[in-house]
């Protein structure tokens, strides 16, 4: 929690701060549960409200990987400046259970509020560490709505207390509640009300301090929405004119297919569930053949299923967007938490030469803006085109800025004008990019042509002479050449000269610059870069590099054999550049800004060798 | 998606138009009757060549759409009938035939022919079955017959062997028949049926492989003094359990239409799936859906 020095009425922390409201510019809360409790709900709603009175949010969630529920959290970050991580360490702990209380009692920090269902929770009596306010939560519901309802609206008991003790927006919270419930019968929407004002009407001021956003840093005029990650990435895809899709279930990617399975049919197009991630494939490879750039996704093992038809798509020139939304690996791994595992496969997986365009969001906001670049640039260069999401990302709020649908809106769909004479879909062109005739396309010299994984002449036509094999593996090599220098230079984050080049991919694009801002402020010659575009690589970071003593790549994934995460690894082989060093974590979850700081003051002091 | 083209009046062509590539087959392959029927069929229904897709998979018959002057693509082993799946569900107006052999349709591939059928795609499979795997140079295929001598089973094939219409039956494909390379006419016949038929239509046609496995299918070749059995006169083909009755008859067997129903396609039912999607939003355009959704996220 970040304290308004200049706020007024600041009350000194303890018990006489009762009812005192304290100036604050950012709070951490996590609410720990089962996830039938409706944690994801009370964040889901703080969130968006925070979106709807111009406070930054960011979340973090971590959902249990089995059917029937089990320990599950929520923390939420509210914010009236940038809010870039979810949070090192949280001000506000919600327990509702006692091994919600155990877990996650260490992440509150020193003078933190722990608040606990005294119904259920027995923290320990003797501690000074951080301050500890029962309150009757599961009876205090019940209560409130009646003895049938056992169990059922503690999340809106505990939302009631969260905007008592933080002074939040009643009214907005209450129509949103109201929207949100819309359909439900009167009672539940009775129930919900009843325990969210039964929470709210709960003295926390006897307790606990109550809290007061200072007024927030004037922002744009801009309209805001507040989504998760995989809904950016589906939506992203429907503005860019995605009309053809095709998937199969796996954690964390699901929920973009299940919204695409929902929202395709209003548009004219069609999402497909099929028998595995192989048919998957193949279906977005058979749709984009006839001419709708089409999509597909998955996690992690879907992507080591899908390797073989990436390779035919590389080979036969086929745009097709494959998202992979990446988890704990290998093989099933941990199927709900975050790694940065995946960036080798995307890169390189499939067999033989086989380039293609590997994009990857730094944040939700970057998810729908991302996707919709990978359409274009697959469409553009026939390419496969990799969106690398991750779990944090999939399940992380935050709040940006409302897209120009009217502006960003595409109709990709097909021409299908008569082609040729002598048309070659495979042409050695000067930029190498195939450009292909979808069936239907009437060819004027009546020669038609055939796309296909086998090496292949201009025509398409199977052809395995040396030449012709060495012509077009260059080819398919140089489009992305091609498109690399066409990329926009690469700009780093902080001066562009120092000590510390921190370099990031992903979901860490937060933690890293507060890393940043932390580290300056303390003096230190700290700036960041981070890569949207992992293949081809974007120009200018040659550049950057060159102006640091040291870069570190900061990667949620193992340190390797030589101490060297993937993106490093991509790196050091690209650059060649023994100052380029890895800060790695394997520990399934986000980069905590901390955590960062102290991995880089572990590298400096060896040095580079 | 795009509707059925309005095409315009040309003059009629012939077969010869349709040739593309020499095709690679080995010569007395029973493949090259296949393809000329294939040329047959379309100079007869003058079907446009820009809407005819030919799609297939890996092995020597998934060679297939190279010998086709007309759009084709070359896929996956085994994963044609997905692709083919793609192909068939946003574009209706195309007529998608789909050439496998015995190891893509029901090996590697073998799972995405159950779904395909299941989810009755409209689309004309044609499995041409020569009970091993040519390509590769005689090994044992799914649909290799007992003791059948290859590479890998020298000593005989043990394992046994698939029944491709039991499969296709209880996979629910709504069109079901069996031919033989041998006799074009029937082949023919089955070709029109399948392709008139509204789903997912499969043909098994024997197709001798002369190289690796020559006489496998004498027993039904009337020429070599075999005896062609087409299925009986009084056969009911909407009835699942004659159908099954008809597969499970020892080799060579019957040769026609085992099995053809009438099913809702999966093409149908999504372009409903869509209508119904349409009106309810009342034919918005995409910015409209998308402002309208997002203002729900605000």
């Amino acid at each position: 929690m970040i304290e308004n020095p200049t706020g007024s009425s600041v009350a000194p922390n303890g018990v006489n701060a009762a009812l005192a409201k304290k100036n604050i510019q950012d709070v951490v809360i996590r609410f720990a549960g089962n996830s039938q409790d409706g944690i994801q709900s009370i964040g889901g709603f703080l969130a968006r409200l925070g979106g709807r009175t111009e406070k930054d949010v960011m979340t973090y969630m971590t959902i249990p990987a089995t059917i029937s529920g089990g320990p599950s959290i929520f923390q939420v970050r509210l914010g009236t400046g940038d809010v870039l991580s979810a949070g090192d360490d949280v001000d506000i702990l919600v327990a509702f259970y006692q091994h919600s209380f155990n877990d996650h009692i260490n992440s509150l920090r020193d003078g933190g509020v722990l608040l606990y269902d005294s119904d259920n929770v027995q923290p320990d009596p003797n501690q000074k560490r951080y301050r500890a306010v029962g309150i009757p939560i599961t009876s205090m519901t019940v209560e409130a709505i009646g003895g049938t309802a056992k169990d059922k609206g503690k999340n809106m008991f505990v939302l009631g207390l969260v905007a008592r003790m933080f002074d939040l927006d009643v009214p907005k919270l209450e129509t949103m509640l109201q929207g949100y419930y819309k359909g439900k019968n009167e009672d539940v929407i009775r129930s919900v009300l009843g325990a969210f004002h039964a929470g709210y009407g709960y003295d926390v001021g006897k307790v606990a301090d109550t809290f007061q956003f200072t007024p927030a840093i004037a922002k744009s005029e801009t309209k805001k929405v507040v989504t998760d990650g995989n809904q950016a990435i589906a939506y992203g895809a429907l503005v860019a004119g995605v009309r053809f899709g095709a998937g199969y279930p796996i954690t964390p990617w699901s929920s973009i297919m299940e919204i695409l399975r929902v929202e395709l049919p209003k548009y004219g197009g069609i999402f497909v569930q099929t028998e595995d991630e192989l048919a998957a494939i193949a279906m977005a490879c058979g749709g984009s053949y006839a001419g709708y750039l089409s999509l597909t996704g998955t996690s992690g093992p879907g992507i080591s299923l899908k390797s073989e038809a990436i390779g035919w798509a590389i080979m036969a020139e086929m745009p097709v967007v494959i998202i992979d939304v990446s988890r704990g690996g290998p093989s099933t791994g941990l199927p709900t938490n975050v790694e940065q595992s995946d960036l080798n496969i995307c890169v390189y997986g499939s067999h033989g030469d086989a380039p293609r365009i590997v994009l990857a969001p730094a944040s939700v906001e970057d998810c729908f803006y991302t996707t919709i670049e990978a359409v274009n640039l697959a469409r553009e260069y026939s390419c496969p085109a990799f969106v690398v999401s991750d779990q944090a990302l999939a399940t992380r709020v935050e709040t940006w800025d409302m897209p120009d649908f009217a502006k960003l809106c595409q109709n990709i769909d097909p021409k299908l004008e008569p082609r040729g004479p002598n048309y070659k879909p495979y042409e050695n062109t000067a930029d190498g990019i195939a450009r292909h005739a979808p069936p239907g396309t009437r060819m004027l010299d009546g020669k038609y042509p055939i796309v296909t994984g086998l090496e292949h002449d201009e025509s398409g036509h199977p052809a395995s002479r040396p030449a012709n094999h060495v012509m077009m593996t260059t080819k398919r090599r140089r489009k992305l050449q091609v498109l690399a220098a066409k990329l926009p230079k690469a700009q780093v984050f902080g001066p562009p000269e120092g000590n510390v080049l921190l370099v990031g991919w992903g979901s860490t694009e937060g933690p890293i610059r507060e890393a940043v801002e932390r580290a300056r402020a303390a003096g230190e010659s700290v700036s960041s870069l981070h890569l949207r575009y992992i293949s081809p690589l974007q120009p200018g970071i040659e550049e950057i590099f060159d102006g640091f003593n040291h870069v570190f790549v900061v990667e949620i994934n193992d340190e390797g054999l030589y101490g060297l995460g993937q993106l490093a690894m991509l790196l050091r082989a690209r650059f060649a550049d023994k100052k380029i060093r890895g800060i790695n974590k394997t520990d399934g979850l986000p980069f905590k800004v901390r955590e960062i700081l102290a991995g880089m003051n572990e590298k400096l002091k060896t040095p580079v060798q | 998606m795009i509707a059925e083209a309005n095409a315009p009046v040309r003059p009629k062509y012939t077969k010869k138009e349709l040739v593309a590539d020499h095709p690679t087959w080995c010569p007395g392959c029973g493949d090259f009757s296949i393809l000329s029927i294939y040329f047959k069929m379309m100079e007869k229904r003058q079907i446009p060549h820009e809407s005819i897709t030919s799609i297939a998979g890996i092995g020597c018959s998934s060679r297939f759409p190279y010998f086709v002057n007309a759009h084709g693509a070359h896929f996956l082993h085994g994963r044609g009938v997905p692709f083919a799946t793609g192909v068939s569900l946003i574009r209706p107006d195309l007529h998608v035939f789909m050439f496998g052999g015995d190891g893509d349709a029901f090996s590697i591939g073998g799972n995405h022919l159950n779904h395909a059928a299941r989810k009755n795609i409209k689309m004309t499979y044609v499995i041409m079955d020569n009970f091993v795997y040519g390509l590769t140079k005689k090994q044992t295929s799914p649909t290799s017959p007992l003791g059948f001598k290859s590479k890998t089973d020298p000593w005989g094939a043990i394992d046994q062997p698939i029944n491709p219409m039991k499969q296709l039956i209880a996979g629910g494909a709504t069109f079901i028949a069996r031919s033989h390379s041998h006799l074009p006419n029937h082949v023919m016949e089955m070709f029109e049926a399948a392709m008139d038929h509204d789903g997912f239509s499969v043909i098994e046609v024997l197709s001798e492989c002369t190289e690796f496995y020559p006489g496998a299918f004498d027993a039904a070749n009337p020429r070599k003094g075999g005896v062609f059995t087409l299925v009986p006169k009084d056969h009911d083909v909407t009835d699942e359990v004659a159908a099954y009755k008809l597969a499970m008859e020892s080799f060579p067997g019957t040769f026609g239409v085992y099995y053809k129903v009438s099913r809702p396609t999966k093409n149908a039912l999504e372009a409903n799936l869509i209508r119904e999607a349409k009106s309810k939003a009342n034919n918005a355009s995409p910015a409209e859906l998308l402002q309208k959704t997002f203002d729900r996220f605000a």
